[in-house]
């Protein structure tokens, strides 16, 4: 049998955008995985409130001013995060630094504001379930609040090196910010769960 | 339809031999020390995978036989009561991990991109990771073990057993840590084949020409990304409510022991399919190959797979029955497990068709696909038997129960599984095994198995709990009990002896050339073993089965640059190519992110701060992994 071409693929580009690129599809699997973990934890969370007397379970209401105001700076964020995006879609370099610049700053506010949530749950992790699966969730969606800013900052000097105006920067630099949505609005579930859910 | 008698055989002439060499430069797999820890190649992966997976089948044989000794007579004296607990823990949780699952990954990392027509998996860098991590747990459990440290809570690790009141010392912590180590590895795996399948089939690939074998490992990855979270889950509040003092299974403190054993099934049935839809998928392909035509209703069986996947999360509570749960809700979770039938009993109609229509040679694959038929029938025959709660509630935690799994785990994963390794090894290795002693292999491990585990069903109808490390002589299971004993060396035995063949056919077997049974998927049309970067030209599909197809031209794909590791991306639903992507070439980082990780997670057995500490080594190693090196591959 002999090889014969039939597709030439010579003037394909050397890298797809969007969800042309393999890197896209990563990124949206390992969100299917972090996704599932975090309805996995709200699961436990509801589990342990239907087979609790009251809810919270010994400890006062949590405080609505911490969360409420991270909240409000996550959803905030996303402004300036589109903003990114778009700017990456277009290679534009200079936007896309000072849109960096603006996510690192966007990625700091709500870990100063975090410790504070903690505090108002008026419970430890080790005080009853309550409290374990408060703190586990709250820890779970800090994790990724860290995770996500180192992601950026290490993001914003790449885009300051040589290696920053290319393609698959371009890509990273979106794939980044299509993350930072995801931190963003899984945290709104967890939100209403931890605040709201009791006080119904 | 029918395929070529002839030998497959490529000429490629399209490339000269410049070319050639600077594609074999190019993706190069150099030797010595620090080369070979870099290596992201597939291939290299692939096998290494596997082959450290079959160690732990070996390894979990062997703690096998040493509880089957201890239960050959009563009252035995080889192995003390806590020995035991550690055995039949370290056995269960040794095959399931790092065995059966791994296995299955491993298989599917050497061959998915072959059969998709494609250069390298995606993500290569992510796959060597996995395989360090995968590696690094199986060290932490059997370290632990050697040290008197195995765990000993059984394999599922129900709490409180496991939790800090009745499980002191680190024992269940190494359970739950080495849970971890798997489960990142499998997940890591997992997103590489979607990616892989998704995006980087050959060119014409479309979703009805995908091999049933890629189907079945697309269906597996997503079953590990939507059900190994709960085992993460599981076993991270377990090991906080160890370290840290939390509460999740503390009922005295608003805690729920039941909580644990729900995440752990919805989890653990799924698993169960994890481990066996990559096996169907081999089957299909065996017996279409062995047959000598197409598989009959291929569209029936991809949907059974996918019905099969979708299933499998309806089914966990069917573990748990004896825990008391609403009637409503056992009757649904008996109506769902009762309907898993369905699937199974489609695609096992699909294959007695396509042997029936076909013209059946059987060699040593086909061999164990029978035994596999036969024996999955027995294994589903007893689960239906358990689905139906009165019954389950009286040969529950019996050898019953213990019988019903291995056929449903050996007879449905691992003779498909050894058929598969008989029928890939003259791809993997550019050699035959020999067909004289993989018979003897078949019949050895065929009645071997049958006469380990069929009393086994009678011993638990005669009530002999499982997990017990010894019984009194008034009792009347000693008989039965000395014949599996025995039994199960001649299993052991025909596992042996496919070892031997294995290692003297690696050696010495008859060189294999590129098709040796003429089979119809992409991956048989390369050189055995394949070059580097697989396909001198990626190929181009025009039908199902590409080999059988195409009479005096195969088609390929030009354009594709030999000058850097470069491959072509497709689109999800036609294969149609969109862009020209490069793929990463070798790196050491991927190992050292595995050593920093590692240090970590065992670290935080025995402090919570090393998820502080031990994470900014992790980080620096991830910065080293992503940060561009200006190499070629870069450029876009
Ligand atoms: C190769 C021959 C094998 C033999 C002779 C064997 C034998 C046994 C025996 C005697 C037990 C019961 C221990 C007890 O309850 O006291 C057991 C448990 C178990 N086996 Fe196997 N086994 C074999 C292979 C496998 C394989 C290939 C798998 C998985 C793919 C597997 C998975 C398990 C699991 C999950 C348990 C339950 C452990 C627990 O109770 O926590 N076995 N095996």
């Amino acid at each position: 049998m002999k090889a014969v071409v039939t597709v030439d693929v010579a003037d394909l580009p050397l890298h797809g955008s969007g969800s042309k690129s393999p890197s896209w599809w990563g990124t949206a699997a390992f969100m299917l995985i972090e996704g599932t973990g975090f309805a996995l934890a709200l699961v436990v969370y509801f589990y342990l409130m239907s087979v609790a007397p009251t809810w919270p379970l010994e400890a006062k209401l949590p405080d609505l001013l911490p969360g409420t105001v991270l909240t409000l700076i996550l959803l905030a964020s996303l402004l300036p995060n589109i903003w990114v995006a778009r700017a990456a879609k277009r290679n534009d370099l200079r936007k896309v630094r000072i849109g960096l610049i603006l996510m690192t700053v966007a990625g700091i506010a709500p870990l100063a504001v975090r410790p504070f949530e903690f505090a108002a749950m008026h419970i430890k992790w080790d005080g009853n379930a309550y409290g374990s699966v408060t703190w586990l969730l709250l820890g779970l969606h800090t994790t990724h609040l860290v995770t996500d800013l180192i992601e950026t900052i290490v993001l914003s000097c790449l885009m300051f090196t040589r290696h920053g105006d290319n393609p698959r920067r371009y890509g990273d630099v979106q794939d980044n910010a299509m993350y930072w949505n995801f931190v963003v609005l899984t945290w709104l579930p967890i939100y209403v769960s931890l605040y709201w859910v009791p006080r119904l | 339809m029918n395929p070529r008698p002839d030998d497959f055989q490529l000429i490629d002439e399209i490339a000269g031999s410049a070319e050639i060499s600077r594609l074999t430069t190019t993706w190069s797999n150099p030797s010595g020390f620090w080369a070979r820890l870099s290596n992201v190649d597939h291939k290299i992966i692939g096998r290494r995978y596997i082959i450290t997976a079959f160690v732990f089948l070996a390894l979990g044989g062997l703690l096998s036989l040493a509880m089957r000794l201890q239960l050959s007579q009563p009252e035995a004296r080889f192995i003390s009561a806590d020995r035991y607990n550690q055995l039949f823990t370290m056995h269960g949780s040794n095959m399931m991990f790092l065995f059966a699952v791994p296995v299955m990954e491993a298989m599917a990392v050497f061959l998915v991109p072959l059969m998709v027509g494609t250069r390298n998996i995606a993500f290569p860098r992510l796959n060597a990771f996995s395989y360090w991590l995968f590696v690094a747990g199986g060290l932490l459990l059997w370290g632990a073990f050697l040290i008197d440290m195995g765990p000993d809570v059984g394999w599922f690790a129900y709490v409180p057993l496991s939790g800090p009141q009745y499980a002191s010392g680190k024992r269940a912590d190494i359970w739950a840590q080495m849970i971890t180590f798997t489960e990142i590895s499998a997940l890591c795996v997992a997103v590489e084949i979607v990616v892989t399948v998704f995006k980087q089939r050959a060119p014409g690939m479309s979703l009805d020409r995908i091999p049933l074998f890629v189907w079945s490992m697309v269906v597996t990855a997503f079953l590990i990304i939507l059900a190994m979270p709960a085992i993460m889950v599981a076993s991270t509040a377990l090991i906080l409510d160890r370290l840290v003092g939390t509460h999740f299974f503390n009922p005295a403190q608003g805690g729920d022991v039941l909580l644990w054993q729900h995440l752990f099934w919805f989890f653990g049935h799924p698993e169960v399919y994890i481990i066996f839809l990559p096996a169907v998928g081999m089957v299909s392909t065996i017996v279409a190959t062995f047959a000598r035509r197409p598989v009959f209703g291929y569209l029936g069986m991809v949907a059974a797979l996918i019905a099969t996947g979708m299933l499998a999360f309806g089914l966990w509570v069917h573990h748990m029955f004896v825990a008391g749960l609403p009637r409503l809700g056992e009757s649904f979770f008996t109506a769902s497990s009762m309907a898993i039938a369905v699937p199974a009993g489609i695609q096992i109609f699909c294959w007695l068709a396509t042997l029936w229509d076909g013209r059946p040679v059987f060699k040593t694959p086909l061999l164990f696909v029978i035994g596999f038929i036969v024996t999955f029938v027995m294994g589903g025959l007893t689960g239906v038997m358990v689905a139906s709660v009165p019954f389950d509630t009286q040969v529950h935690d019996t050898y019953f129960v213990v019988a019903h799994f291995h056929y449903v785990l050996i007879g449905g994963a691992v003779f498909p599984l050894l058929g598969a390794v008989y029928y890939w090894f003259p791809k993997i290795t550019g050699r035959m095994m020999s067909e004289r002693l993989g018979r003897v292999v078949f019949w050895l491990v065929f009645v071997g198995f049958h006469m380990t585990f069929f009393p086994m069903h009678i011993l638990g109808v005669m009530g002999m709990p499982r997990r017990v490390y010894t019984y009194q002589p008034e009792l009347p299971w000693a008989a039965l009990n000395l014949f599996v004993s025995l039994s199960s060396v001649v299993l052991a035995l025909g596992f042996l002896v496919f070892f031997i063949d294995v290692i003297r056919s690696a050696r010495s077997g008859a060189p294999a050339g590129p098709n040796p049974w003429q089979a119809f998927s992409l991956e048989w049309a390369t050189a055995s073993p394949p070059p580097p970067y697989n396909f001198v030209h990626i190929p181009v599909v025009e039908s199902r089965e590409p080999l059988w197809m195409q009479r005096d031209h195969f088609p390929v794909a030009e354009g594709v640059r030999f000058d850097r590791r470069e491959l072509i991306v497709s689109g999800v639903v036609a294969a149609e190519p969109q862009a020209r992507e490069s793929s990463v070439g070798h790196s050491i980082w991927p190992f050292w992110a595995a050593v920093t990780t590692s240090i970590m997670l065992v670290w935080s057995i025995f402090s919570p701060w090393a998820v502080v500490w031990g994470s900014i080594p992790v980080a620096i190693t991830l910065i080293g992994w992503f940060w561009p090196k200006g190499t070629p591959e870069d450029e876009a």
